[in-house]
């Protein structure tokens, strides 16, 4: 079983399929929208090439989700360019959205019908129909694991059945580009780890991939890169790993608020940085054995790991919480 | 960019049309007795009780008087009910819209369909009280059947106007404001439940301004058994309000959604 895709071996003709793979999937030039007078999205440049998982990070109103409406056609761009496979936006917003996919981060699926109507209807407002669209939808309906389910009602399913259909609703038009604004919101483990699974899937299948998440462990497992995003412009953008070798030292060590009162209270001269988070303290260090070295002295307890992407957001949004 | 005045659905319509009509088959039967239920009620009611004491009027027995008002009435409320409390729940409690603005449909098309569709509901309900006013012998001839394009016409006009007040309500209860205003008014106003002649001239001359006497101008000679005068004129009112209506209810939406 493979989910469908667009670019399926043999099916595209060569020019074209290369043409596309020649420009951006995804090109942004200076786009900007202001909300009575403030910035939401202050001048984003951005390009993502087709084939390219791709995680747009940053706090609560950063401009995230401003930023996909507007590839989107959802919300007027005030300045700057948004073009998606080639297209712009929003001049061509029904040939885009044909060949796109779109995870909403709130459920959009429709209650009056079961799981299968909902993919069936879905298809049919991009001029789907036949026995091509009953094969697919039958993937998809493996895919997501939902085939006992089929004829369910959608208010008899669990949050992450929810989710897994709205992911395959999204391919029904095998689209080269998916959207997906916070999807793992809400969702356990399991049923995390189950999308991570078919979003990696897709992936291999060069579906390029745009998606906006809080989860920082999300972000550094599934993308291949990321940008940071802070009040409206990106303050940073590359890979997980050359951002976390760039902006943080590689170690860090937790601490106790209590046991770092003592620590602190003797600040011997180390090759460190400390910062206050919650109950806890971080230290930020490339020579975990000097700190160790004192922090065993002193018997202080503590445990060390390699620092992370949150460690990056952290150091480079700021660290208090907003809202 | 600016976005062009006046809409441009295109025939992708259909599916959102054929969406609300899979709902609507599901709840087939309360809906369908609802249709032909009323009616009945209305015409034995007011057709029996009322009807002997007031004989008979414009040369006609009441019970067909009333049943050619009904008819038109029926497919107002049908309509705004439609457009106001079932559009709403679709765009705001439901994200139906949302989740169509994520392929190739756009506003103007959606719009455009709930319109449509709205129009539709209209057009059963005014085809139930056809099928049961010819049963009861209340219908002159097979003229009457041309009140039904009619009524699908008016009922789009009433549909519309219902999707202009869904534009601007923040809640359900905004819907009252448009019925006690100018449902209702129109309603007891514009020779439905007696002729509009016996009211005062400025009264007459208010009913004339809005669409749902027009209508009854028309569908009432064709139920029974004449041709109605002024159809032009009678037309060219319901259509410029469906119109200005459609064009103002897809831009304000436009407004509410795309921000």
């Amino acid at each position: 079983m493979t989910p469908p895709t667009a670019h399926a071996p043999g099916g595209d003709t060569g020019a074209t399929a290369s043409a596309d793979r020649a420009r951006p999937a995804i090109d942004l030039q200076g786009l900007r929208k202001v909300y009575n007078g403030t910035p939401a999205v202050d001048g984003i440049d951005l390009a993502i090439p087709a084939g390219e998982f791709f995680g747009l990070l940053g706090p609560n109103g950063a401009g995230k989700t401003t930023t996909l409406r507007m590839l989107l056609g959802l919300t007027p761009i005030d300045a700057g360019s948004a073009r998606v496979l080639g297209m712009d936006m929003p001049e061509q917003e029904r040939e885009i959205r044909a060949r796109l996919g779109v995870v909403p981060q709130f459920d959009t699926l429709d209650p009056d019908f079961t799981v299968e109507e909902n993919l069936l209807t879905y298809a049919s407002y991009f001029g789907l129909s036949g026995p091509a669209l009953t094969r697919r939808i039958e993937e998809l309906l493996e895919l997501a694991n939902l085939e006992p389910r089929r004829h369910a009602r959608i208010d008899t399913l669990s949050g992450g059945m929810k989710r897994r259909l709205t992911l395959a609703r999204s391919l029904i038009n095998a689209p080269e580009v998916v959207i997906l604004d916070e999807p793992t919101t809400g969702l356990d483990p399991q049923a995390r780890h189950h999308l991570w699974r078919q979003l990696g899937r897709l992936r291999e299948r060069g579906v390029t991939l745009v998606l906006t998440t809080h989860y920082m462990e999300e972000a550094e497992e599934l993308c291949d890169r990321v940008a940071i995003i802070d009040a409206g412009r990106i303050i940073a953008c590359d890979s997980p790993r050359a951002l976390i070798a760039a902006h943080v030292e590689p170690w860090v060590i937790s601490l106790s608020a209590a046991s770092a009162r003592r620590f602190i209270a003797d600040p011997a001269t180390l090759p460190a940085r400390m910062l206050e988070i919650a109950d806890s303290w971080l230290i930020y260090t490339a020579d975990p054995a000097a700190v160790h070295a004192e922090l065993e002295s002193a018997a202080l307890p503590h445990s060390t790991r390699a620092a992370n992407l949150e460690d990056v957001f952290l150091r480079i949004t700021g660290h208090d919480l907003r809202e | 960019m600016r976005r062009p005045l006046l809409p441009r659905p295109s025939l992708r319509f259909v599916p959102v049309w054929r969406r609300n009509l899979r709902v609507w088959r599901k709840l087939m039967m309360p809906s369908l007795l609802g249709n032909f239920g009323e009616p009945v009620l209305y015409l034995l009611a007011f057709g029996y009780g009322f009807g002997r004491l007031v004989g008979e009027l414009d040369g006609m027995s009441y019970m067909v008087f009333i049943a050619s008002g009904i008819i038109c009435s029926s497919a107002m409320f049908t309509a705004s009910f439609e457009g106001m409390y079932s559009a709403y729940t679709r765009m705001a409690e439901q994200n139906t819209w949302l989740a169509m603005l994520g392929t190739p449909l756009t506003l103007d098309d959606i719009v455009f369909a709930e319109a449509v569709w709205a129009a539709s509901k209209g057009l059963i309900s005014a085809a139930a009280i056809l099928v049961v006013a010819s049963a009861l012998g209340l219908v002159a001839d097979g003229r009457a059947l041309l009140a039904l394009p009619v009524v699908f016409l008016a009922a789009f006009t009433f549909g519309s106007l219902a999707l202009v007040i869904t534009a601007v309500a923040r809640s359900y209860d905004f819907f009252l404001y448009y019925f006690t205003l100018a449902v209702t008014p129109m309603l007891l106003l514009s020779g439905v439940f007696f002729p509009l002649q016996e009211m005062p001239e400025w009264v007459q001359g208010l009913a004339l301004a809005l669409p749902l006497a027009h209508v009854v101008e028309i569908v009432r000679p064709l139920m029974t058994g004449s041709w109605p005068t002024g159809v032009g004129l009678h037309l060219a009112v319901i259509v410029s309000y469906g119109a200005v209506a459609l064009v103002l209810a897809t831009a304000l939406i436009h407004r509410r959604l795309i921000r």
